[in-house]
């Protein structure tokens, strides 16, 4: 059985599309090929930056023959469905067999589908691979119309065994298979052919190309260190950066270069951000002091001055870039040191979102979140307030405009400078997090209160101008700063009700931006042409009623934020999308939503967690089946009689010593559950409703509630409405499935 | 090729080689563009020729302003005015890449000495309505060229696909020159009677404009310029096709580009003298492109731009 090697030759592909590429060419072909009937034992994608490779194993030479028999009309169709028939199958009728049938002479059609050859099904399969190729962007070039990453140069397809090795014809557009490829473009420029893959492999690592990624990232990698190790350094592990610098060389030269003594004093995190989102270098850290000394560049060509040149102009652009940086540095560092004050002020002109006024207005709105939801937090409310205000100041200077990637990294080292303590200047970078679903979390109380009032204040203020997500629309990341808000909370404990701080939030921003917005959207709006100057005139009065309609709300709702309903139950949703991940139902979740106390995530999730908990025992399960078996007849009851059994049950009316020890169960319940519940102890609750179970068990086995005596009837409703009343205050069982 | 990696002695000898080595391989010597720019791109034989069905070919150097760069001629490699060298070849031809490399030989940069990188870069330009993907080249971790197959300028689908490559020149010819700070590299020859620098050439002139661009610019005559070469752009554009004098087909596409430019340079003043916000700097990216659009649109009308009748 032959081997297939496959090579689709280009202009360099973009270092982070190669890995996925190099799967799809794999994933395109090997389906086409099964889906036709080739099957093949193994498979391998590869990719360099000039190369996407696919070599499969034992393939099928040809695929198997395959016979189908479709039957169709009776003998005595109408011609019609004949016709029908025929045109489905391709076939004439002197082509069809007439059978006998159960009811009658049938026609049948017999279509041999005889197998096709390999190279015949690679080649058709390919060139639909090449057409549709899933590429991120990709580009046309020249005069033709065919579309890849970059411009295609050639197509490599060859089949070989023992018998030898054959190319597969395939054309696409202008470009015409061959067995042909190209070596490292300026190491051993030329033109080579192939037999089989080892001989691929072979000969372009002669010609100074390794085809396996992996293979060239671990010989950097193993150099890198070893380089630095030699030193007494250590090389910086960036996985990401290995697997890009990978990926833009095909011969991997591992340099190890000098940063400047002039430059070694910038905070790491500068030096590392230069290096790496510029020039993709390594950093090199002395153990022994933490500092980077060195850097580590990849260069894809070998030089007779062993990379001197190279290295020399990699020096140059670097010490270039530092310059740059130490420039931004000190002129930052004095704005730091005088109290930032000008970084402040410049933020006032600084736009944040149209409606909702500038970065000095969003810092203002979020230091005085900061300072209420302080003493929640355990933070002292002053200090959360000042560090709010200094958080963003970094935004205005030099270093961040220039390396963005380092806002709050460089806030920390400034208000640091500015003298402030630690704690404060901590909060510059802790209050952005978490970004990611599995960064860190902050814990230091005053990091806490101004990241939870820097994510509350903008889910506030854009559901107040109504800019909510809508889709895979979120252009302001409002789903991130829910889930921070979440993670906050739940990770440092914090018990505290949103919407106190929505409310909180629209007492600090009175002018609701609600008419604001209404009055934009509505001016928006307005055609062009002669009416307009009416059309503005009548205008005017509408925004005057709009206006006069809102300040009537506002007197209504005093100083509640009208979207809270809205926003909390965004906020459930994304909740009910982290616990899932921990393994906690939706139901349970809903049962819990459903509950008083619902914007206090904290103590929502202790409650569904408690839930979640019992319900996975036996006393749990069977327990709620008693309550929806009670809740059940009950509703039934209640349903037909029309009336509410809410009278207090009588124990005097129980007629049997299971109806008894209900009731005597039932009071023990409550005398644990109400105050156990008071205090938030949802796991002593259910332990209490847990011993519901037996009694519960116990009387519908004894007892018919609907009994023919009408006083004892109504008493066991009564009964089971106890029951429901117990059970609903500790979760909406209702909703609970099973 | 080999015989060529002698290394220049001064700024122009390299502009002198890459013209040189340009126009043997056909490309129609073209001279900068007469007005303000902000990079080689803006040029007509670039912005506008690389619309249309017809083939073309041109390579010049283009003088370009970026006012906000401006450092009073202090900053060793950032100045306001600057050179671009631009080449376009439509259709991009199959050895583009080899042509490229060709014109490094050619001004001295050896490829056995060197490690030259296609570092992927996708272009944009939000004033021209134009995109496309490309790389930066790198020359030891140095960016020294800009190379793009342009997909679409003005907002319609280049066909065929121009291929563009950019040198940004000062920073090419200091490495090339061997010198840190661009000022004191040689402009012409270093052994001429009178030798100069190019601090010598433009030091003086950058203070100057760095000091008007940045505080004396008149923002409301400047605001009126914007203004006036909006309307005018627009203005041209409306006139029919037929000119009533000539009786022949005129569409004017050219010199409302001028005005496209115009507005552009402009606004990249006001945006040096601060005062644009952040949220009308998208705005007036906007009306330029409405601009330039409105201009590609009146260009493929034009013969040049492969109009049939």
């Amino acid at each position: 059985m032959p081997d297939l090697l496959i090579e689709l030759f280009s202009e360099e592909i973009p270092a982070r599309m190669q890995p996925k590429a190099a799967a799809d060419l794999q994933k395109r072909v090997t389906d086409g090929l099964v889906e036709a009937g080739i099957t093949y034992t193994g498979a391998r994608a590869y990719s360099t930056p000039r190369r996407l490779t696919l070599t499969l194993s034992d393939m099928l030479a040809r695929s198997p023959d395959l016979r189908e028999e479709r039957k169709g009309p009776r003998a005595d169709a109408p011609e019609k469905a004949l016709e029908g028939f025929l045109r489905s199958t391709g076939l004439t009728k002197d082509q069809l067999e007439l059978r006998d049938d159960k009811k009658g002479q049938t026609y049948f059609a017999v279509i041999d589908k005889p197998g096709r050859a390999a190279s015949e099904v690679v080649a058709e399969v390919l060139e639909d691979t090449i057409r549709n190729f899933p590429w991120p962007k990709s580009m046309r070039w020249g005069s033709g119309s065919l579309r890849w990453v970059r411009p295609l140069h050639r197509i490599l397809c060859i089949t070989y065994d023992e018998q030898g090795t054959e190319i597969v014809p395939v054309t696409v557009d202008h470009i015409t298979s061959g067995d042909i490829t190209e070596g490292h473009r300026f190491m051993a420029p030329g033109a080579f052919k192939v037999s089989s893959f080892d001989d691929y492999e072979a000969k372009l690592k002669k010609a100074h190309v390794v085809l396996d990624a992996t293979e060239r990232a671990d010989h950097i990698w193993a150099d890198a260190t070893s380089m630095a190790f030699a030193q007494g350094l250590e090389v910086v592990e960036d996985k990401g950066l290995l697997a890009e610098v990978a990926g833009l060389v095909e011969w991997p030269v591992t340099l190890m270069g000098e940063i400047g003594e002039q430059f070694l004093d910038l905070p790491p995190e500068v030096l590392q951000s230069s290096m790496k989102e510029h020039q993709k270098f390594f950093s090199v850290r002395n153990p022994k002091t933490g500092r980077i000394e060195k850097f580590v560049t990849v260069a894809n060509t070998e030089t007779p001055d062993n990379g001197a040149t190279i290295l020399a102009g990699n020096q140059k652009v670097l010490a270039a870039r530092l310059a740059d940086a130490v420039f931004f540095w000190e002129n930052d560092l004095r704005i730091a040191k005088e109290g930032m004050q000008p970084w402040l002020d410049s933020l006032g002109k600084v736009t944040f979102h149209n409606k909702l006024g500038t970065v000095a207005d969003q810092i203002d709105r979020i230091a005085a979140l900061a300072r209420e939801i302080a003493p929640v937090v355990g933070a002292d409310a002053e200090t959360a307030e000042k560090a709010a205000r200094l958080a963003k100041a970094d935004l205005a200077s030099e270093m961040v405009y220039e390396f963005p990637e380092l806002q709050g990294i460089m806030g920390r080292y400034y208000i640091e400078r500015a003298g402030e303590s630690a704690e404060i200047a901590a909060v510059a970078e802790d209050h952005y997090a978490p970004l990611g679903p599995s960064d860190d979390v902050p814990t230091a109380p005053v990091s806490v209160a101004v990241a939870l009032a820097e994510k509350i204040d903008k889910l506030a203020a854009f559901w107040a101008i109504q800019e909510k997500p809508t889709g895979s629309k979120d252009p302001f990341a409002l789903r991130r700063a829910t889930l921070g808000v979440i993670r906050l909370v739940l990770h440092n404990n914090v018990f505290f009700g949103l919407s106190v701080a929505f409310d909180s939030w629209q007492a600090h921003n009175p002018v609701l931006a609600e008419a604001f917005a209404k009055r934009e959207r509505s001016i928006s709006r307005l055609p062009e042409g002669q009416f307009r100057n009416d059309l503005a005139n009548q205008h005017k009065n509408h925004v005057k009623e709009a206006e006069q309609m809102i300040d009537g709300l506002t007197s209504v709702l005093g100083d509640r934020f009208p979207y809270t309903a809205d926003l909390l139950s965004f906020f459930h949703d994304r909740l009910k999308v982290y616990l899932r991940d921990q393994g906690i139902r939706h139901d349970v979740i809903d049962a819990c939503i459903a509950m008083e106390g619902n914007d206090d995530l904290t103590l929502l999730v202790k409650r569904a967690n408690a839930l979640s908990d019992f319900l996975k025992t036996d006393d749990g399960e069977n327990l709620l089946q008693g309550f929806k078996r009670a809740n059940n007849i009950l509703s039934q009851a209640e349903e037909k009689d029309g009336v509410e059994y809410s009278f207090g049950a009588d124990i005097k009316f129980a007629e049997t010593d299971e109806e008894r020890a209900l009731f005597k169960a039932l009071d023990d319940a409550e005398a644990t559950i109400t105050p156990a519940m008071k205090d938030e102890d949802f796991a002593k609750a259910m332990t209490a409703m847990a011993a519901l179970r037996a009694p519960i068990d116990a009387f519908f086995e004894a007892v018919q509630v609907n009994a023919d005596n009408d006083m004892v009837r109504r008493n066991r409703l009564n009964l089971l409405h106890r029951i429901r009343t117990i059970c609903l205050s500790v979760a909406d069982l209702t909703r609970v499935e099973g | 090729m080999a015989s060529e990696t002698t290394t220049p002695r001064s700024f122009q000898e390299i502009i002198l080689r890459l013209q040189a080595y340009w126009a043997a391989r056909g490309c129609a010597m073209l001279q900068p563009y007469d007005m303000e720019v902000g990079a080689g791109t803006f040029h007509p034989a670039t912005t506008l020729r690389a619309l249309g069905s017809k083939e073309w070919t041109a390579s010049y150097v283009q003088p370009s302003r970026r006012p906000t760069d401006g450092r009073y001629g202090d900053s060793p490699n950032r100045w306001q005015h600057y050179y671009q060298y631009q080449v376009i070849i439509k259709p991009s031809p199959p050895d583009l890449q080899e042509l490229y490399l060709g014109s490094l030989e050619a001004i001295g940069i050896d490829m056995k000495m060197h490690d030259i990188r296609f570092v992927e870069d996708d272009w944009e330009s939000p004033t021209l309505g134009a995109w496309g993907l490309g790389w930066e080249v790198w020359c030891d971790g140095m960016e020294v060229s800009q190379f793009t197959y342009f997909q679409q300028v003005g907002g319609h689908d280049c066909h065929p696909v121009s291929g563009e490559l950019t040198y940004g020149l000062e920073r090419l010819a200091m490495y090339v020159l061997g010198y840190d700070d661009g000022n004191e590299m040689p402009f012409n020859d270093p052994q001429s009677p009178i030798p100069l620098t190019y601090g010598d050439v433009f030091r003086e002139a950058e203070a100057q404009y760095a000091r008007w661009n940045f505080d004396v610019a008149d923002t409301d005559t400047l605001l009126q310029h914007f203004k006036d070469a909006e309307a005018e752009c627009a203005r041209i554009l409306e006139q029919p096709a037929d000119d009533p004098k000539t009786g022949r087909r005129i569409v004017m596409a050219q010199p409302a580009y001028d005005q496209c430019i115009k507005a552009s340079h402009v606004f990249n003043l006001l945006d040096a003298r601060g005062v644009i916000s952040v949220t009308e700097r998208q705005a007036y990216i906007g009306r330029v492109r409405a601009l330039a659009k409105a201009c590609a649109d009146a260009f493929v009308q034009t013969d040049a731009g492969g109009y049939a009748a």
